[in-house]
């Protein structure tokens, strides 16, 4: 449950929600693309309210949203050239953007391109299913870069993943984002993800916000006890 | 010195029913038995068919050597069997699709719809072909167009459900990533729904070809087209040796398919 959050992100920030299990993260990041309704307040993306929007409003503006997940959530018996290609789904409907055989020549050639960018142009044939947890992140990745959004969530991408895998994912998303100029909003259970790749750092707990401060000044003593691993 | 054996606790071997459970499977023998008696062949009968049957004169007799002499009609039929069998299959899955997809939970457009879906999906499945046979046969006369609408009517209810069931059953996951960046329903419908219920579509379509495939020689019996009615006019005339003919060919035909769809599965599944 979330009360009295009040949130604003200017555009091209990179913020990092931290907190225990249940102190409300994922609620909050999955209702700012209207995924979870709130009861109350108001949640408002790129401009626009987010509650009451028609099914077809709510699609534009989700279209404007990458949205990055614990799991992967690729579909599995596609390629990754597929996966990325859904992506583009996001601007045009229609069986162009269902599979990369029917797939434009353009569109083809920049899911290939929002491959190269995550490091992974040689799978683009290969099925979903055969990737590793990692590689698959990263093809989700990839499918958000297709997406062309203007603001990046990512709810825990790394919570499946080994640390090594994890870090990568991270540096990868950081990297996509800033280089773009995007707006990132990320959960991690890693403290120093946080602290490597977030402008400002939003600890929450029992739903509510307890400390908003810029990463350059967060002092890492304090924000341990938001985070379930053991100290160091 | 003295040794103290503890006793286990004891469980009767059969626990002891309620009243109410001793009368429902009374009741249920009872019904078996009314069954039984009301339908079963009697014991006498029975031995006196089967004498019938295998005496030096009988059917059984009469059956060899089968008769080839009418062979390439029979093929000719067996392939208009296979070919009602194909038409019907395909056109019964090609409209059990959409059918499915109003049906399933999550993914038809309003309850409504999915409800009256249903409905429909449950009606041509209760029906059954032969029903739908003579149906058919009013509306488009003898012959195997009335066996295709049928084997097609009848697959619609087959596939439909099975369609249905299958999408619900599939990751939401990959449909909730699609939803979240703006895809429309059709979207998520066929970029990860359809291929990730596609092992169980395919599973599906070939059983329902095996099915059609053994109940198109059913139709013919009743004039729906196919070899069934070569097989009926074969009996009705007692030309057994012709009928055994029939009888291997369609064997075969069966078997083939058969083994043909186990192939497909285990390439494509």
């Amino acid at each position: 449950m979330l009360c009295g959050v009040d949130l604003p992100v200017p555009y091209g920030q990179s913020v990092a929600l931290i907190g225990a299990n249940g102190a409300g993260k994922s609620t909050l990041i999955k209702s700012l693309v209207g995924l979870i309704e709130p009861d109350a307040g108001r949640i408002s993306v790129l401009g626009q309210t987010i509650q009451g929007l028609s099914g077809r409003l709510l699609r534009r503006v989700r279209s404007r949203v990458g949205f990055v997940w614990q799991k992967h959530n690729l579909v599995p018996r596609a390629s990754v050239l597929t996966n990325v290609l859904h992506g583009a789904q996001a601007r045009h409907s229609g069986p162009r953007t269902w599979s990369q055989s029917l797939a434009a020549q353009e569109a083809r050639e920049e899911a290939m391109r929002c491959l190269e960018a995550v490091g992974l142009p040689e799978v683009a044939l290969q099925r979903a299913d055969q990737l590793s947890g990692g590689q698959s992140q990263r093809v989700a990745l990839a499918r958000v870069l297709m997406q062309r959004p203007e603001i990046v969530l990512a709810d825990e991408p790394d919570a499946s993943l080994d640390p090594q895998a994890g870090d990568e994912v991270m540096r990868l998303l950081s990297r996509m984002t800033r280089d773009k100029g995007l707006t990132l909003v990320f959960v991690s259970h890693r403290l120093h993800h946080a602290l490597e790749h977030a402008d400002r750092i939003v600890g929450l707990g029992q739903g509510r916000i307890l400390i908003d401060q810029p990463a350059a000044t967060a002092r890492p003593d304090e924000l341990r006890r938001f985070f379930a691993e053991p100290r160091q | 010195m003295t040794t103290e054996v503890a006793h286990a606790p004891t469980v009767p071997r059969i626990e002891l029913k309620s009243p109410l459970e001793y009368i429902v499977w009374l009741l249920l023998l009872l019904i078996v038995v009314w069954s039984l008696q009301g339908t079963a062949p009697p014991l006498e009968g029975l031995a006196k068919g089967l004498a019938r049957l295998f005496a030096p004169s009988g059917m059984l007799a009469q059956m060899f050597p089968p008769d080839l002499s009418r062979l390439d009609r029979v093929i000719w039929k067996l392939v208009e069997t296979l070919q009602m069998a194909i038409a019907g299959v395909v056109l019964g899955l090609a409209m059990a699709l959409p059918l499915a997809i109003l049906a399933a939970d999550g993914l038809s457009p309003h309850p409504i719809l999915r409800v009256a879906a249903r409905a429909l999906i449950a009606f041509f499945r209760t029906v059954p072909d032969l029903i739908w046979a003579i149906v058919f046969i009013i509306v488009v006369g003898l012959g195997p167009a009335a066996g295709v609408l049928a084997i097609m009517v009848d697959k619609i209810g087959f596939a439909g459900r099975f369609f249905a069931e299958a999408m619900e059953e599939t990751d939401k996951g990959p449909r909730d990533a699609l939803a979240a960046l703006g895809a429309t329903r059709m979207g998520v419908i066929a970029s990860a729904v359809i291929p990730a219920a596609m092992p169980s579509f395919i599973a599906t379509s070939l059983f329902a070809l095996e099915k059609a495939v053994r109940g198109s020689v059913a139709l013919g019996l009743v004039g729906a087209g196919g070899i069934g009615v070569d097989l009926k006019v074969a009996f009705d005339l007692f030309d057994y040796d012709q009928a055994l003919t029939i009888i291997l060919l369609i064997f075969v035909l069966v078997l083939g398919v058969e083994q043909a769809s186990a192939w497909i599965r285990r390439r494509i599944i």
